[in-house]
Formats: structure tokens, C-alpha cells, sequence
């Protein structure tokens, strides 16, 4: 360095006059005490600071991290479980929930069929009934009808008779006509 | 050196790329004894500063979710502790604190020694010998009171054939005892001839006509710097594993 050649005496052997090395530094022996004893200082002063403070703290610090991340791995696994889990209960609920409707479905199909069965039943008996009472009201009709036929066929041929010139007694008349009608 | 004085005579081109490794008296001018305070005493003192602020107060808030502070924090915490996990076993991760110490002060000492017109700590190598020093005699002494004799066997390789292993146990002997020495001069080298090589550049940049290569030296050497930084840092780190290693598990 061109700059430190302000000149001040030697104080060293080391030295020269103009502030300028002589030889190396490095093997200059009247520093090397100043250097060794200063570095020991140092070389303490940063171990107990490693080892006291700095290291003890990193090293919780990576412990604290690896837990930490340990942990929320597992809490994932744990939510990941439950996940699935929940997911199956839904499932499930899903299937129930089918199969009770189906049940329920199939109960009021039943009760519908049987209420109407019995319905269909009722309504049957109901034509039937009716039925047969049109048939009785239709035989009362017919039978009427014969009877009044026979009246009818009476009551004219007596007036046929009479018409005739005839006479002739109502019995008669009357046996002869239930004889026709017989015949 | 030999750049000390190569100036020329007419545009008064001068190097002086050690001068910026002088240890020098924070206040006043005076002799540099064991206790002054010098340049050196406010960079160490400014890595403690950047240890506390990054590892102490990044991670402050002990946030789940990391701050950016905090993040960078953790990030240096787990590459060291991946590093020595890896590298010496479960076992040698009750040195981890001692490890991350040599790690955050290399690399703060170099990262600060970046700073333009800082002193670089780890250039030197009574700062780096120390610590290369502490290791070897500490992993020397551990691999004798866990594995008692049985350390030796380090030197003596059992896979090898029988005529051989006397030879490599010299071999490995004389290697364990370079251990520091490589160990250290590897990073204050490193970094030192980054910074010197950054500083013959900048002198380089006094003449007019060289001076946009010199910048643009001066930037790549930077950058190359930055790299070399991290990366000694982190060699250092990881020797001290091996060596720690070897002290736990000497067998081979």
C-alpha cells in the first residue's frame, strides 16, 4: 500500500523505516505473542457463545420444527381418516335412506292394493246385488206381462164371443184361454 | 520479498503487498507487545461480532418458519453437523460445538478479510498454526485416552503385507506429524496469496495504460477470493473430521 509510507520510526524488527514490510509479516516472530493470545480470547469468547446459546437454541429450533411437522403430518392422516370415515356414514345413510323408502313405497303400494281390492270387492258385490234386483224386476215384468197377456187374452175373447153373437160364461172363456195359452 | 522494491524510477510504481499484513498498535504507534491492542485484536474481535450477530441474534426469534437470518444460521448449523456426522459417526458429534467453532471463525476471519482495507486474521500463521496446532495435540491426546495403545495400530496397516507395514509405518508416522503443518499452512497460505496477488494488481493500476486489466484482475481475483474463503474454511473443517476420525476409529 503506497499510502502507508508515512514515515514513522521502525518499532519493529519487522518494519522498515517507511511503514513497509520487511520480508513477511507472516514469519515476523515479535507478533506473533499479540496474535496467539488474542486469538485464544476469540476462539473461547465464540465457543461458549456457540455452545452456550447459539447452538442449543438452533438445535431446539430443529427439534421444534421436526415435531411440528410430524405432528401436522399426523393431524393430516387424522382429518384424512375422519374424512373418510364421514364419507362412509354418508354412504350408508345414503343406503338406508333408499332401502327405507323402498319400504315405505312398497307399504303404501300394499295398503293401496288392498284398499282398493277391497274397493273392487264391495263394488262387486254392489253389481251383483243390482243385478239380481234387475233380474227379479225383469222376471215381476215378464210374469206381469203373462198375467196380464192372459187377462188381455180373456177379457178379448170374450169380447170376440160376444161379438159373435155368443154367449158364454166367463169360466169358460178363461179355461178355454189357459187351455190356448198351455197348448 | 522480491516485490518489495520493485519501483520504478519515473511513475512510481510501488508494491507492497505484504505491507497490508502488518500487525500494527490500534492507538498510537507504539512497541506491539502480548497485550496491545492492534489490528489484529478489532478483526477478531469484529468476527465475534459477526458469530454473535448471525448465530445469536439471526436466530433470535426461534422462529417455526425461519427468517432469512435465521435460515442462514440453521443452514451453517446442519452442513457442519451433517459434515462431522458423516465424517467421524454418531460418536463424533459430541465435539460438534468445538468443530463449529474452528468453522465460524475461519470463515468469518476469512470473509472479513475481504473486506476492502481489513486485516486478515487467518493469513497469518501464528493465527492458523494455533488452530492446526489445537486440533493435532487434542485429537492426538483423545485417540490416546479412548483407544489407549490400540491408537498406534493407526500406524500399523493391518491389510498391508507383513514385509511392507514397517515401512508404512514410518511413512504414516512421519504423515500424522505433517498433519498440522499442512493443516495450517494451507489456509494462511491460501489466503494469503489471494490477498498479496489481489495487491500486486491494485499496484498494477498506477499506470493509466494497464489499469481496465488490472480492475478487471483485481474483480476475478476478488471473486476467485471469495471462493477460496468458503472453500478453506471448509477444508480445514472437514480435516479436522478426518483427524477426529482417526483419533475415534483408528483402525483402518
Amino acid at each position: 500500500m503506497a499510502t502507508e509510507t508515512h514515515g514513522a520510526e521502525a518499532v519493529s524488527t519487522c518494519v522498515d523505516s517507511h511503514g513497509s514490510a520487511v520480508g513477511m509479516p507472516q514469519l515476523c516472530g515479535d507478533w506473533i505473542g499479540n496474535q496467539v493470545f488474542w486469538l485464544v480470547i476469540t476462539l473461547v469468547v465464540i465457543y461458549f457463545v456457540l455452545a452456550r446459546i447459539a447452538l442449543p437454541r438452533i438445535a431446539a429450533v430443529l427439534a421444534e420444527r421436526q415435531g411440528t411437522i410430524t405432528n401436522d403430518i399426523a393431524a393430516a392422516e387424522d382429518l384424512k381418516r375422519k374424512a373418510e370415515e364421514a364419507e362412509a356414514a354418508y354412504d350408508k345413510a345414503l343406503a338406508d335412506a333408499r332401502a327405507e323408502a323402498q319400504v315405505i313405497a312398497q307399504k303404501a303400494r300394499d295398503d293401496i292394493k288392498a284398499d282398493l281390492d277391497v274397493a273392487m270387492e264391495k263394488a262387486d258385490a254392489e253389481i251383483a246385488a243390482k243385478a239380481a234386483g234387475s233380474e227379479k224386476a225383469i222376471a215381476e215384468i215378464r210374469d206381469s206381462a203373462l198375467a196380464n197377456v192372459e187377462v188381455v187374452a180373456k177379457d178379448t175373447a170374450g169380447a170376440i164371443v160376444a161379438a159373435l153373437g155368443a154367449s158364454a160364461d166367463d169360466a169358460k172363456i178363461a179355461a178355454a184361454v189357459d187351455a190356448q195359452l198351455k197348448g | 520479498m522480491a516485490t518489495e522494491s520493485a519501483e520504478t524510477a519515473d511513475g512510481g510504481l510501488v508494491f507492497h503487498p505484504m505491507d497490508q499484513f502488518i500487525v500494527k498498535p490500534l492507538f498510537g504507534h507504539g512497541e506491539v507487545g502480548m497485550f496491545t491492542i492492534t489490528n489484529v485484536t478489532l478483526w477478531l474481535f469484529l468476527a465475534i461480532v459477526a458469530v454473535v450477530l448471525m448465530m445469536v441474534l439471526g436466530t433470535s426469534k426461534r422462529a417455526i418458519v425461519p427468517s432469512r437470518s435465521q435460515s442462514v444460521a440453521e443452514l451453517a448449523y446442519g452442513f457442519v453437523y451433517k459434515m462431522v456426522e458423516d465424517v467421524t459417526g454418531k460418536d463424533g458429534l459430541k465435539y460438534f460445538p468445538y468443530i463449529m467453532t474452528l468453522f465460524m471463525f475461519i470463515v468469518f476471519a476469512n470473509f472479513l478479510g475481504l473486506i476492502p482495507m481489513s486485516f486478515t486474521t487467518t493469513s497469518h500463521f501464528a493465527v492458523t498454526v494455533v488452530l492446526a496446532l489445537s486440533v493435532f495435540l487434542t485429537v492426538t491426546v483423545l485417540g490416546f485416552v479412548k483407544n489407549g495403545a490400540g491408537f498406534l495400530s493407526l500406524f500399523w496397516v493391518s491389510s498391508a503385507p507383513l514385509a511392507l507395514r514397517p515401512v508404512l509405518a514410518l511413512i504414516e508416522l512421519i504423515s500424522y506429524f505433517v498433519r498440522p503443518v499442512s493443516h495450517s499452512i494451507r489456509l494462511a497460505g491460501n489466503v494469503m496469496a489471494g490477498h498479496a496477488v489481489i495487491k500486486v494488481f491494485a499496484g498494477f493500476a498506477a499506470i493509466a495504460a494497464i489499469s481496465p486489466i488490472s480492475v478487471l484482475a483485481i474483480t476475478a481475483m476478488y471473486g476467485l477470493e471469495i471462493l477460496v474463503a468458503f472453500i478453506q474454511a471448509y477444508v480445514f473443517t472437514i480435516l479436522t473430521c478426518v483427524y477426529l476420525k482417526d483419533a475415534l476409529h483408528p483402525h483402518h
